[in-house]
């Protein structure tokens, strides 16, 4: 936002490009949890990009991304989050961009410092070297710092309005921000990346490991969002809405998977990822989902299960106890 | 006036209906409408302000208890 600001201030036309990798943050819990729904559900980008004045264009990057997440060459950071190589992903994306659509350089809002791996000094060079964007690639906040850009070189953009921005404090963004008028953005601190969060990345891990392949599709991301994960056995995990909101959204896979649902208490919905189960691990799966049920203390829970053809048969179970629960079932 | 485009982004999540209707009106000539449906609260935020900054017109919103029905027409001077 800064950065754009910055550039915009010179005369320059900027649009703004967001690449949708299907790890997002914003929007997707904000929707689904009935607790969120308080909350703003604005999509961050196209809110600045109302506050700018420019236009937004919002690519979907799902089946590119996928080798960036399965295949990092610069590796992972503390979680599943290949950032250097998203980075350098997402700025050659950019760059194809801007070729395509007559625009003639790419600016974003990196900082120096700002974060532990893709923002360090020394990988500047290489994600604008291994994007192809090379010194078409300019960052308006921190532009003083580095060699000048073709951009600055010839004259476009006045290097003396740029910034020399580094390190983690954000006093310097905040202090711009207050001299542009800008009283609200996204929090900057915030991860936008579900990658980088240490439960997102144990699901993912679990889901690469059961699976023997680290292939993925847009709904196996998704779901890795929402509800409870648990996995009694290598050959089945339950996926269990925490509440109403998720129930809802998971509902919409009912023909995809095999569901089990409270019938005789009120509870959650829980879809069954895995083959078809036995006898033994259904009765299993049926008393784990009534544990999260209204008749958690109950002698007897009615369930329905449905299988993948949409048959459906009546269960009644005994919930489990909370420490019959073992806790390495639970993927957190 | 010409036929409606009718696009389905029911169980897409943010930022998916967007995209759809991007993409779609993206192919669209000026004047057409799009009618998409969605089940996504965030649509309800989303949908009128990409229609904003891109120079679209919402003609009208439907908002029942499962879904949201926007009517869009891309404007002619859009860029």
């Amino acid at each position: 936002m800064l950065a754009a600001k910055l550039i915009q201030q010179q005369g320059i036309e900027v649009e703004g490009i967001n690449f949708f990798t299907g790890f997002c943050v914003e929007g997707h819990t904000h929707a689904i949890r009935g607790r969120d729904r308080s909350r703003a559900k604005r999509n961050n980008a196209l809110w600045v990009a109302e506050q700018l004045g420019i236009k937004l264009h919002i690519i979907d990057v799902v089946e590119e991304y996928k080798d960036v997440v399965m295949n990092p060459r610069h590796g992972y950071g503390a979680n599943l989050n290949p950032c250097l190589d998203c980075k350098i992903f997402m700025v050659h994306k950019a760059h194809d961009w801007i070729r395509q659509n007559g625009f003639d350089f790419i600016i974003t809002g990196e900082v120096i410092g700002q974060r532990p791996k893709s923002q360090r000094k020394r990988y500047m060079p290489v994600i604008a070297a291994e994007s192809g964007a090379d010194d078409l690639l300019l960052r308006p906040l921190c532009a003083r710092t580095l060699p000048p850009t073709l951009p600055e070189r010839e004259g476009w953009v006045d290097r003396e309005q740029l910034r020399d921005f580094s390190g983690r404090s954000r006093k310097p963004q905040m202090a711009l921000a207050a001299q542009f008028g800008f009283e609200d953005y996204a929090q900057p601190a915030g991860g936008c990346c579900f990658l980088t969060d240490q439960s997102y990345s144990v699901k993912l891990q679990d889901l690469w490991d059961n699976r023997g392949s680290r292939q993925y599709e847009l709904d196996d991301i998704m779901l890795l969002k929402i509800g409870r994960h648990i996995r009694p056995s290598r050959d089945f995990k339950l996926i269990i809405a925490r509440e109403e909101g998720e129930t809802k959204y998971l509902s919409g896979y009912r023909r995809q998977f095999q569901t089990i649902r409270t019938v005789s208490h009120g509870g959650p919905l829980a879809l069954i990822e895995g083959a078809t189960l036995d006898t033994e691990q259904l009765q299993l799966a049926c008393a784990i989902t009534a544990r999260f049920s209204q008749g958690r203390d109950a002698d007897s829970v009615e369930v329905e299960f449905s299988d993948h053809g949409g048959e459906s048969q009546s269960i009644h179970v005994k919930p489990l106890r909370a420490d019959e629960i073992d806790p390495e079932w639970v993927i957190v | 006036m010409s036929d409606i485009v009718e696009l389905d982004a029911r169980r897409l999540l943010c930022p998916m209906p967007v995209i759809r209707l991007q993409d779609c009106i993206n192919r669209q000539p000026d004047g057409a409408r799009v009618r998409i449906s969605c089940t996504d609260p965030g649509a309800l935020n989303d949908i009128p302000t990409w229609c904003r900054i891109n120079g679209h017109q919402v003609l009208a919103t439907d908002e029942t208890a499962d879904e949201i029905v926007f009517l869009v027409l891309k404007n002619t001077d859009a860029g």
